[in-house]
């Protein structure tokens, strides 16, 4: 079994707040990963918002960001079980957030230590 | 007046458990005699006042305010008559004036506490639930009689058995400690879920009450999900569980209490809100590693409510990691009508044959169920002894209706089984259904 990183990235602000349907929606979607045993890590929510999020380049530069208007902004990620990419891609394509315009990043994860 | 005759039995249900949760944690959980004296006198002093008086602005205060004065003459009118021991027993308390608040956090740790003090290893299983619904959930003997389908002389012997060693156990009525929680979360669980169980399996005519015998698990399993110490996966877990089952509590039974297979529910009757519930604590359940029974069964439970095309590849799945640890025949029995809705009927009947459960009404059922197309005089076989074996009116009522209907299919004389009057059984408790079960 590999292990994959799901980052969630949403193109639009307002649907970072979802309504009771889209939350339950999504909490269906994690309830059959963990059904399933697949679910490593819960991972967490980043916020995208103005003075909670900066870009540490060096000491004298250190911009706010991600830009929610850019587009393409990190939402949040978690971590799932499975054998192949190709399956943890069928699962990341029952998430909600498809629907919604957003995208998800799967990456298998590499272990150093 | 009508008002207050229909309040005071609604907040006897609430209130009567938690008024003697907190006396108990003063006169200690000895003398819980005393605190339920106490709480039925406040009741009944409800009953007469506020039918003369009207319902009071807040009725639970109310309760509280006159249970307290009680414990209070109580103490005061023993420390004047009786011994040493009693005048022991006032100085123990930090503050006499105080010592009987009522306030949100006394009464929700006072609670916890009881359930645990009630879920107590000693105990029998069946002494275990009895006391249960009636101190924590304030049934009468009656209606536990009436919800375990047993005799009111037995449910009152139980109880006593059950009260004698809940009194000597000791257990303090106090903020519980780590200690208390490793030892008993278990047991308390297990109590919990033997509750929900035995309404939702009950053979009891009483719709009602089985409803309230699983909302009555569910409350309690919540208590304990908002205590920070027990908080645990496994409590989660189980509310998960009976998050999902009770989501189907109105569509497995129609209005004469005949049960109906889950194959035939009408879906739209499932109460989604306790579906995302379900989902919610599922997530919460998550531990990352080692998985209790309560994950599996709720992680089944989860499927049942979906369409996901691998539905049954993921049951059969669950209950192979089920029955690894837990081997009863109800496991074993609904692991086998996921087999058949994925390998079909031959390998079901094959597996089937390597069971040793002849004598389990289910059993036959399924067995019945599954010759259904392929054989019918060996369904009607199965049929029979399941009849013949099953103690619940409504089941063999049930069993002959779907007989009647497979002779008819096939053209045969239906055959007239000697008729059984009803007959009270004295111990439904099998505490081998498993919640899980595809009902």
């Amino acid at each position: 079994m590999k292990e994959f990183a799901f980052i969630f990235r949403h193109s639009n602000i307002d649907t970072f707040h979802p309504s009771p349907e889209q939350m339950q929606e999504r909490m269906n979607w994690l309830a059959s990963i963990v059904a399933q045993n697949k679910l490593v890590d819960r991972g967490n929510t980043l916020s995208p918002f103005e003075g909670n999020a900066k870009t540490v380049i060096k000491q004298d530069l250190i911009t706010d960001g991600p830009f929610t208007e850019i587009k393409e902004f990190i939402t949040g990620y978690l971590v799932v079980r499975a054998q192949s990419i190709e399956e943890a891609i069928e699962v990341a394509l029952a998430n909600p957030i498809i629907k919604s315009g957003g995208s998800i990043e799967v990456r298998e994860i590499i272990k150093r230590y | 007046m009508q008002k207050h005759q229909e309040l005071l039995p609604h907040l006897f249900r609430q209130e009567y458990a938690k008024i003697i949760a907190v006396l108990c944690r003063q006169f200690g959980i000895l003398h819980i005699e005393v605190a339920e004296d106490i709480a039925s006198e406040a009741f009944l002093k409800a009953a007469d006042h506020w039918a003369l008086n009207g319902t009071p602005e807040n009725p639970c205060a109310w309760l509280y305010t006159v249970a307290k004065n009680k414990a209070k003459d109580h103490l005061k009118h023993i420390s004047i008559f009786e011994n040493k021991v009693q005048y022991d027993l006032i100085s123990l308390m930090p503050d006499n004036e105080f010592g009987f608040e009522f306030n949100e956090q006394i009464i929700a740790d006072s609670t916890l506490a009881m359930i645990f003090a009630v879920c107590n290893p000693l105990n029998s299983k069946e002494g275990q639930i009895c006391l249960a619904l009636q101190i924590l959930c304030g049934f009468s003997v009656e209606e536990i009689a009436d919800a375990l389908l047993s005799k009111k002389e037995t449910i009152k012997k139980r109880l006593l058995r059950a009260r004698a060693i809940l009194r000597n156990g000791a257990f303090e009525i106090k903020p519980l400690k780590e200690s208390d929680i490793s030892s008993r979360l278990n047991i308390v669980l297990k109590t919990l879920y033997l509750l929900f169980n035995e309404g939702y399996f009950s053979k009891s005519n009483n719709k009602l009450i089985r409803k309230d015998l699983c909302l009555e698990a569910l409350r309690l399993n919540l208590a304990l999900t908002e205590h920070e110490l027990t908080n645990t996966p496994n409590v989660n877990a189980l509310l998960s569980l009976m998050c999902y089952q009770s989501s189907r509590l109105d569509a497995r039974t129609d209005n004469g209490g005949e049960k109906i297979v889950f194959n035939e529910q009408d879906k739209k009757l499932w109460d989604d809100d306790l579906i995302h519930k379900g989902n919610y604590y599922l997530v919460c359940a998550f531990t990352g590693d080692s998985a209790s029974t309560y994950h599996l069964e709720a992680a089944i439970a989860y499927w049942h409510t979906t369409n996901d095309k691998d539905k049954w590849h993921h049951i059969l799945d669950l209950y192979n990691q089920l029955i690894g640890i837990n081997s009863s025949s109800s496991i074993a029995l609904n692991r086998l009508f996921a087999v058949f809705n994925i390998n079909g009927i031959d390998a079901a009947i094959a597996e089937a044959e390597f069971l040793d459960i002849k004598k389990n009404n289910y059993y036959h059922q399924l067995l019945a169920f599954l010759y259904t197309k392929k054989n019918p005089s060996k369904a009607l076989k199965h049929y029979e002894q399941a009849i013949s074996i099953t103690r619940s009116k409504i089941e063999r009522q049930m069993l002959r209706k779907k007989m009647l209907a497979l002779q008819i299919e096939n053209n045969q004389q239906p055959i007239v089984l000697g008729l059984r009057t009803n007959i009270q059984y004295d111990d439904p408790v099998t505490g081998s259904s498993t919640l899980s079960s595809v009902s």
